[in-house]
C-alpha cells in the first residue's frame, strides 16, 4: 500500500466533479437514476463530437425516453422530435444543412418500437445523419415494459415470467437490418458495462460521425446500456445483468465498416472462437488467466 | 398584399400553379406521400423544387413526410407538405405537437370534397391548438393563397393549411403566377444551424415547454398557456367574402370550390329578382362570425342555408355565427363521384339553385337523385 506524500502539494492539482464533464454539457447533473448506463454514452458522443472539433455545425435531434433529459442540458443545436420520429425529422434538417453534423438520439422503444420504419427507410435513402440508438430492452420512462429489442426469458412488467418467444414473439437485431441496406455506410453495435466496452464504443462514434462528414452514406452506432431500475434488479448488479441477457443476444462489434457486413451470428461466432482459443491457450498454461 | 410583378398568363393545371407559388413564396423544402387528387402537387414540386435549389422527397409515408418537413421548418427554410383525407389524419399527432413547437408548416389538403371541414377546422390532434385554414375558391385565388399560408405561417410561427379540393387541383385555368409582397417579417434567429452548439447558447426547437439548462422554461402548462393565448391574437388574419347581403331574405354560406357554384347560382336568382345574398368564409379558421352574425342580422333576413359537399359541418360554424337570429338550415350533402376523389353530383349549378330556392321559399328541399337508396333505414332493435 502507498502511502500519500503530503509534504508538497501533489503534482495534479485536485479539480471539481463540473470540471470532469464534457463541454458539450451545459450541466454535470442529471436525472437519471443510479447506475444508468444512458449518461455513459451520451457522454461518449459529445466527447467524440468536441474532439472531431465539428461542434459548431452540429445539430441533434432528440428522440423520446429517458435520454430525452439530456435535451435541454446538451450544448448543441436540437430540435425535439415525437416519439419514433427523430429520423426523419433528421431527414429535414440535414437536406437543408447539408454540411452540417447530424445525429439522433434515440431508444430502442422510440427507434425499433414506435419508429422502425422511419429508421429503416432513411438507412436506405443514405441519409447522411448518424442514428444513435441507446438499447436497454425496455421503455426504460414507462416503468420497465417488454420493447421489440427485449430477449427471450426477459423479466419485463409486461412480460412478468419472462419473454416467451411463443407468446410475445423474438426480439429485433436492429443493427442487422440496418446493415443489409445498401443505404448504410457504417453500422456498430457498443456498450457501456465495462470500461473496455466504453472505449470500443467511443471508437465506434468517431468512425460513425467521420463516415457522415465524408458524406458516405446512413451511419448508425447502437450502446447498450443498463437500466437497473427498469430490469429492476439492484443498481450495482446492472453490468452484469445486461452482460448475461442483452450482452448474450446484441453481440458487441461493427456490422457494416468499409463495405462489409458481418451478422451478429457471425460476431459471436467469432467471439467463441477467440474465447475457445484464449481457453486452449490457458490449457497449455500459454497465459494466466 | 400587391401584386409586384405580372407575367403572362398560360392555361396550367391547379396543381402545377399551386407549386409554382409555393416556389414563388420561397418554400424550398416538400415532402409528401401520392394521394389522389394531392398527387400532382408533389409530381410538380419534384419536378420544380430542384431546379431552384430546393430539395422534395418522396417520403415512404404521410408519417415522414411531416417529420421530414419538421426538420426541415427547424433550420429556418420554408417548407411544407400535404395530402388528403387518410394522409392528413395520419400527421394528426406531428400537427398538433409542431403547433405547440411553433414551426411554420404549410399543409397542401388537397381534399375529395368538404368532408375534412372538421378535420381542417378541429384538427384529429390532441392538445389545444388551431391552424389557420384558408379555402380557395379557384386556382387564381389557390396562387395568393398559397403565397399568403408562407407569410401567415412565419408571422405567427403556427402551421397553415390549405383547403383544396379536386377541382383546385386538376382544374386548367389561364394565370399567371404573379409574387405577391408581403411585410418583411423578423429574422428567424430561433431556428437551429449548429452554429451555436458549445457556446452555452445552443438553441432548441421543442413543443415541450423545456429549455436549455440556465434559460427560463415555461413547463408543460406553461407552454399550454402560451399558445392558448396565441389563438385569440390570430383571429385577426380572418377573411369573408359577402355579396348582396344588404336586403336579402335568405343568407347562404359556402366556401371552397362549390362557394364559386353557389354565387353563380345566386347572381342568377338575383336577376329573376329573388332576394338572396351570400357569406364566402376565405379563412375557415377563424371562421368570420361576426361577418355571419352582421349578415344573418340583416334587416330582412329570415333564414340561413349552409352549402356544402358533406353531411353538415361548416352548418355548425354557420349556427354558431348566426347565434339564434334566424333558422338555419343545411341544404348541401355528401357528395363524390363513382372514384371516389371528384367532387359529385351535387356539385351542379342547376340543382344547387333547386335548393337555395326552395330554402327561400320555405319549401321542402328538393330529392337529391340516387340519394334514397342507400339511405340508412333503422333495425328492428334500434327502435
Ligand atoms: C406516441 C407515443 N406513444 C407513447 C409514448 C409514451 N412513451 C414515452 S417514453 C416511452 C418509452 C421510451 O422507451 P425508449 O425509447 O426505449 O427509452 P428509454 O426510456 O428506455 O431510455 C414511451 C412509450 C409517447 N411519448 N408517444
Ligand atoms: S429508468 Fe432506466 S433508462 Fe431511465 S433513467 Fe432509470 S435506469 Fe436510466
Ligand atoms: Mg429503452
Amino acid at each position: 500500500m502507498s502511502i500519500i506524500d503530503t509534504s508538497s502539494a501533489p503534482t495534479v492539482p485536485a479539480r471539481k466533479v463540473e470540471a470532469l464533464k464534457p463541454d458539450l454539457l451545459l450541466t454535470q447533473e442529471h436525472h437519471m437514476c443510479p447506475g444508468c448506463g444512458e449518461p455513459l454514452a451520451v457522454r461518449q458522443f459529445l466527447e467524440t463530437i468536441e474532439e472531431l472539433g465539428v461542434a459548431t455545425r452540429t445539430i441533434a435531434v432528440a428522440g423520446i425516453g429517458c435520454y430525452t433529459s439530456f435535451s435541454g442540458s446538451m450544448d448543441v443545436d436540437l430540435v425535439q422530435a415525437l416519439h419514433g420520429r427523430a429520423p426523419s425529422v433528421a431527414t429535414g434538417v440535414k437536406r437543408m444543412l447539408p454540411d452540417s453534423l447530424v445525429f439522433t438520439l434515440q431508444g430502442d422503444g422510440d427507434m425499433v418500437n414506435e419508429g422502425l420504419q422511419e429508421v429503416l427507410h432513411t438507412a436506405a435513402r443514405g441519409e447522411k445523419v448518424t442514428c444513435i440508438l441507446l438499447n436497454n430492452g425496455v421503455f426504460g420512462e414507462t416503468g420497465g415494459h417488454m420493447t421489440a429489442t427485449s430477449v427471450i426469458g426477459q423479466r419485463t412488467k409486461n412480460s412478468l415470467d419472462g419473454r416467451d418467444a411463443e407468446y410475445h414473439g423474438y426480439p429485433i437485431l436492429i443493427g442487422d437490418l440496418i446493415a443489409q441496406l445498401q443505404g448504410a455506410s457504417y453500422v456498430a453495435r457498443g456498450s457501456v458495462h465495462n470500461a473496455g466496452s466504453v472505449a470500443r464504443t467511443r471508437k465506434m462514434f468517431k468512425r460513425a460521425f467521420e463516415s457522415q462528414l465524408r458524406g458516405e452514406g446512413f451511419t448508425f452506432v447502437e450502446v447498450l446500456t443498463m437500466c437497473p431500475t427498469g430490469w429492476f434488479v439492484p443498481t450495482a448488479d446492472g453490468p452484469t445483468y445486461m452482460q448475461e441477457t442483452l450482452g448474450e443476444v446484441h453481440i458487441m462489434g461493427e456490422l457494416k465498416a468499409e463495405g462489409r457486413v458481418r451478422t451478429t451470428e457471425e460476431l459471436h461466432a467469432e467471439n467463441v472462437a477467440k474465447q475457445r482459443e484464449l481457453d486452449e491457450q490457458i490449457a497449455r498454461g500459454g497465459i494466466e488467466k | 398584399m400587391s401584386a409586384t410583378t405580372t407575367s403572362d398568363r398560360v392555361l396550367m393545371e391547379g396543381s402545377e400553379a399551386l407549386a409554382r407559388a409555393a416556389i414563388a413564396a420561397g418554400c424550398r423544402f416538400f415532402a409528401g406521400y401520392p394521394m389522389t387528387p394531392f398527387t400532382e402537387v408533389l409530381e410538380h414540386l419534384a419536378r420544380l423544387l430542384p431546379e431552384v435549389g430546393g430539395v422534395c422527397i418522396n417520403a415512404e409515408s404521410e408519417l415522414e413526410a411531416v417529420g421530414m418537413a419538421w426538420g426541415a421548418l427547424a433550420t429556418g427554410a420554408r417548407a411544407a407538405t400535404g395530402s388528403t383525407g387518410q394522409g392528413l389524419s395520419l400527421m394528426q399527432e406531428s400537427f398538433s405537437e409542431l403547433t405547440l413547437a411553433e414551426l411554420p408548416l404549410v399543409i397542401f389538403n388537397m381534399a375529395r370534397g368538404q368532408q375534412d371541414y372538421f378535420q381542417a377546422t378541429r384538427g384529429g390532434g390532441h392538445g389545444d391548438y388551431r391552424h389557420i385554414v384558408l379555402a380557395p375558391q379557384d386556382v387564381r385565388e389557390g396562387v395568393e393563397h398559397v403565397q399568403l399560408a408562407f407569410h401567415l405561417a412565419d408571422k405567427w410561427r403556427n402551421p397553415v393549411l390549405i383547403y383544396g379540393d379536386y377541382l383546385l387541383a386538376h382544374t386548367q385555368e389561364a394565370i399567371s403566377i404573379e409574387t405577391v409582397a408581403f411585410p418583411e417579417l423578423p429574422k428567424k434567429d430561433w431556428a437551429v444551424d449548429g452554429s451555436l452548439s458549445g457556446s452555452g447558447r445552443s438553441r432548441g426547437v421543442t413543443s415541450l415547454g423545456v429549455s436549455k439548462v440556465g434559460e427560463p422554461a415555461m413547463g408543460q402548462e406553461g407552454k399550454a398557456q402560451y399558445i392558448a393565448t396565441k389563438i385569440p391574437l390570430m383571429e385577426r388574419e380572418v377573411r369573408v367574402e359577402q355579396g348582396y347581403c344588404d336586403d336579402a331574405e335568405t343568407v347562404v354560406v359556402a366556401f371552397g370550390s362549390p362557394a364559386k357554384f353557389v354565387k353563380y347560382a345566386i347572381a342568377q336568382l338575383r336577376e329573376a329578382g329573388h332576394r338572396i345574398g351570400y357569406v364566402r368564409p376565405i379563412t375557415l379558421w377563424p371562421f368570420p362570425y361576426a361577418a355571419v352574425a352582421a349578415a344573418a342580422g340583416g334587416p330582412n333576413v329570415r333564414r340561413v342555408g349552409s352549402f356544402e359537399l358533406s353531411a353538415g359541418q361548416l352548418v355548425e360554424d354557420v349556427r354558431i355565427g348566426v347565434g339564434g337570429q334566424a333558422p338555419v338550415t343545411f341544404i348541401g350533402g355528401v357528395s363524390t363521384d363513382h372514384s371516389g376523389f371528384g367532387v359529385g353530383r351535387i356539385l351542379d349549378v342547376e340543382l344547387i339553385a333547386d335548393r337555395i330556392l326552395a330554402l327561400h321559399e320555405d319549401r321542402e328541399l328538393p330529392l337529391i337523385p340516387g340519394y334514397e337508396q342507400y339511405s340508412y333505414q333503422i333495425q328492428e332493435h334500434q327502435k
